[in-house]
C-alpha cells in the first residue's frame, strides 16, 4: 500500500473544500430544507402517530417517550447519509462526468489533498445537517444542554467516518447505478436496524452483535446519549470505534482513489 | 506576462524549459512512450505532432505530473518533475484536451475558484479573471453557467483559466479540435501574443495549419517513438520539397513516366503524389497528356511530410 502518499497533504485541501462551498452557497435555500422539515415528518408521523401505540421505551434504565428515543437517531441517521450521499454520488459526478479533479490535478493542488477536501466537505454537509436538526427537535425539548452541543464536533467525526467508507466506493465502481448496491446492502440495513427506531436488545442475540459492528448503531448511541444529557465513560468505546474507523477508512480511500485516477 | 518575460530573461538561454531524456511510459503490455527525448527552450513553442494513439497525451501529461513515468529523466524548469510536482505545477499552465471546465460554477467564478487553487489571494484572483475574460473576448458572459457556453467558448475559458497564475510555460493538449474556424482564429492569435510576450509553449495537435502557424520547431510521433525533429518549414523541404502534384485516376502511361524520370511519388491506387522541388515543367506535362481525370499542382505542406511518415492507415 502506498500510504506515503497520504503525507503529502498541505492545508491546501482547504481549496477544495471552498470550492464545494462556493457551489453549495449558490444553491443554499434548497440545501437547507430536506435537514429543516425532516425532523417534522419523522417526528409527526413516528413521534405523533406511532408513539401513541408504543407509549414509552425502556432505555439505560430509565423509561423515555417515544419520541426522545427517536428524535436523536434522525440526527444519526443525517449524519451518516450526508457524508456517505456527498462523497459517493456527488463526489463521482465531480470526478468522472465533469472532470473537476483531473483540473484540480492540473494545478498545486495534490490528489490526496482534494479526496481530504472532498470528505471533508461530506463531513461539513453532515455538520449543516446536525446544525439545522438541532436546532428544529429542540424547539420541541427533546435536547439536553449543554452535553448535547457534542453532538455537533459528533458529527464531523461521524462524518469523517461515513465519507471516507462512501469514498472508498467511488474509488472501486465502475458507473453511478453501481451506487444501489452499497445503498442497499449497507445503508438500508443499517438505517433500520441500528437501534434507530426501536431497541437493539428487542433483537435476538445474534442480531445484536451484528449491529455492534455498525458504525451507525454507534453513532446512534453517542448522539442518543448526549441528547439525554448522558456523558460518562459509557460512550468511549463508541468513540474509540469511530477515531479507529477514521484511522482505517480515510488512508485507504485515499489510497484507493490513488490507484483509480493515478495512471 | 511580464514577470514571466523577465524570469526567462533572467535565465540563461541554454537552460531548456523543459528537458526530457529517454522518457518512458508504460501501460501494462502498452508502451505509449517509447524512449523520446526531447527539450523546449524558453520563448520557443514546441509542437508534438501525431496520429491518435502516438503517446502525445501521454508525453504531456508525465510533464504536468499528471501520470508517473515508468522510466527516464524529466526537468521542467531545472527541477525533477517526479520530486517536486507542486512547485513546477504552480508555474505552468495546462489546457486539457477534455475542456474539464467546472460546470457547477459560472464563468467568471471558474477562474476565481481555478486561481485560489494556486492560493493566489481573492482580490489579485478576481482582477485576474476579469483581465483574462477581456483576453479572450469572453466578458460578456461572465456571468453564464460555464455549461451555457458554445464549444469555442468554452474552449476559449479553458485557455483562460490555464493563464490564470500568470505561467511561464503554457501545456496545450490539441488545444482547437473541434472548434469553429473563428475561434480557432481566435485561439491562435492570441497563442500568438502569449508567445510574442515570451511565454514558453508545448503544444500537442493534428491541425497541421496549427503547427506551421504556431511553432518553432515540430516533433512527429507515432508509436512513442520521435519520428523525426525540426523547424515547420525543413521538415516540409526535407520530407516533400516544395511542390506537390496529385493525380487523380493515374493510368499504366503515367506511372511509368513517373519510374522513369525517377521522382519521389506514392500511389495510392486511384491517385498519384509527385513530391518534386520544382514541379512547374513536369505538371505542364502532365496536365497536357496523362490528366483524364483532374491534376492539380500545389505547395508542399506539413499534412504532406505527416502522412508520408505516419502513413496512411487508419488508427484506432
Amino acid at each position: 500500500m502506498n500510504f506515503i502518499t497520504a503525507t503529502n497533504i498541505s492545508i491546501r485541501f482547504l481549496r477544495v473544500w471552498q470550492r464545494n462551498l462556493i457551489v453549495y452557497r449558490e444553491n443554499w435555500k434548497i440545501s437547507f430544507v430536506p435537514p429543516a422539515l425532516e425532523p417534522f415528518f419523522y417526528l409527526l408521523a413516528f413521534g405523533v402517530g406511532l408513539s401513541a401505540l408504543v407509549g414509552t421505551i425502556h432505555y439505560e434504565g430509565s423509561e423515555i417517550s417515544y419520541l426522545v428515543f427517536i428524535a436523536p437517531a434522525l440526527i444519526a441517521i443525517n449524519i451518516m447519509n450526508n457524508a456517505f450521499f456527498e462523497n459517493t454520488y456527488a463526489s463521482f459526478v465531480r470526478m468522472y462526468y465533469q472532470k473537476t479533479f483531473d483540473a484540480m490535478m492540473a494545478t498545486p493542488l495534490s490528489l490526496p489533498e482534494i479526496i481530504t477536501g472532498e470528505i471533508v466537505w461530506g463531513a461539513t454537509k453532515s455538520v449543516i445537517a446536525t446544525v439545522i436538526m438541532l436546532a428544529v427537535i429542540s424547539l420541541f425539548g427533546l435536547i439536553h444542554y449543554p452535553e448535547g452541543l457534542l453532538i455537533i464536533p459528533l458529527a464531523f467525526i461521524g462524518g469523517i467516518a461515513f465519507g471516507s467508507i462512501g469514498m472508498i466506493f467511488t474509488a472501486m465502481v465502475g458507473n453511478i447505478e453501481l451506487f444501489n448496491l452499497p445503498v442497499f446492502l449497507f445503508i438500508t440495513p443499517m438505517f433500520l436496524f441500528s437501534g434507530t427506531f426501536f431497541p437493539l436488545e428487542t433483537l435476538p442475540m445474534w442480531a445484536q452483535h451484528v449491529a455492534l459492528l455498525l458504525p451507525l448503531t454507534h453513532i446512534v448511541n453517542l448522539t442518543r446519549s448526549l441528547s439525554l444529557g448522558i456523558m460518562d465513560a459509557s460512550l468511549l468505546p463508541g468513540f474509540c470505534y469511530f477515531v479507529i474507523s477514521c484511522l482505517i477508512f480515510f488512508p485507504l480511500a485515499i489510497h484507493k482513489m490513488h490507484r483509480r485516477l493515478i495512471k | 506576462m511580464n514577470g514571466a518575460q523577465k524570469k526567462i530573461a533572467e535565465k540563461l538561454p541554454v537552460n531548456p524549459v523543459i528537458d526530457a531524456k529517454n522518457l518512458r511510459k508504460i501501460f501494462g503490455d502498452l508502451v505509449a512512450v517509447n524512449n523520446i527525448s526531447f527539450q523546449v527552450f524558453p520563448g520557443e513553442c514546441l509542437g508534438i505532432l501525431g496520429p491518435n494513439g502516438a503517446g502525445k497525451t501521454s508525453t504531456i501529461r508525465m510533464i504536468y505530473g499528471f501520470s508517473p513515468m515508468t522510466g527516464g529523466t524529466l526537468k521542467v524548469f531545472g527541477l525533477d518533475v517526479t520530486q517536486e510536482a507542486r512547485q513546477i505545477k504552480a508555474r505552468i499552465g495546462v489546457c486539457q484536451q477534455e475542456n474539464a471546465l467546472d460546470p457547477d460554477l459560472r464563468v467568471q467564478q471558474n477562474l476565481e475558484v481555478f486561481a485560489r487553487y494556486f492560493d493566489m489571494p481573492p482580490g489579485e484572483a478576481r482582477s485576474q479573471a476579469q483581465q483574462l475574460l477581456k483576453f479572450m473576448a469572453l466578458d460578456h458572459r461572465k456571468d453564464a453557467r460555464a455549461t451555457e457556453l458554445s464549444g469555442g467558448m468554452m474552449r476559449r475559458l479553458v485557455l483562460a483559466r490555464a493563464l490564470i497564475n500568470r505561467p511561464e510555460l503554457l501545456i496545450l493538449d490539441e488545444p482547437t479540435t473541434g472548434l469553429d474556424p473563428q475561434s480557432r482564429h481566435l485561439v491562435w492569435e492570441r497563442l500568438g501574443e502569449l508567445q510574442a510576450k515570451g511565454l514558453s509553449i508545448l503544444l500537442s495537435t493534428h491541425n497541421m495549419d496549427e503547427a506551421a502557424r504556431l511553432c518553432d520547431r515540430l516533433i512527429i510521433m507515432d508509436h512513442g517513438r520521435i519520428l523525426v525533429e525540426g523547424k515547420p518549414l525543413e521538415l516540409v523541404r526535407q520530407y516533400a520539397g516544395r511542390d506537390v502534384i496529385e493525380i487523380a485516376e493515374p493510368d499504366q502511361q503515367l506511372r511509368s513516366l513517373v519510374l522513369s524520370r525517377n521522382v519521389q511519388h506514392e500511389d495510392l491506387g486511384h491517385r498519384l503524389i509527385i513530391y518534386v522541388d520544382d514541379g512547374n515543367a513536369l505538371f505542364r506535362e502532365i496536365s497536357k497528356d496523362y490528366c483524364k481525370e483532374g491534376c492539380i499542382m500545389r505547395m508542399a505542406s506539413l499534412e504532406d511530410v505527416f502522412l508520408k511518415l505516419t502513413g496512411r492507415d487508419l488508427r484506432e
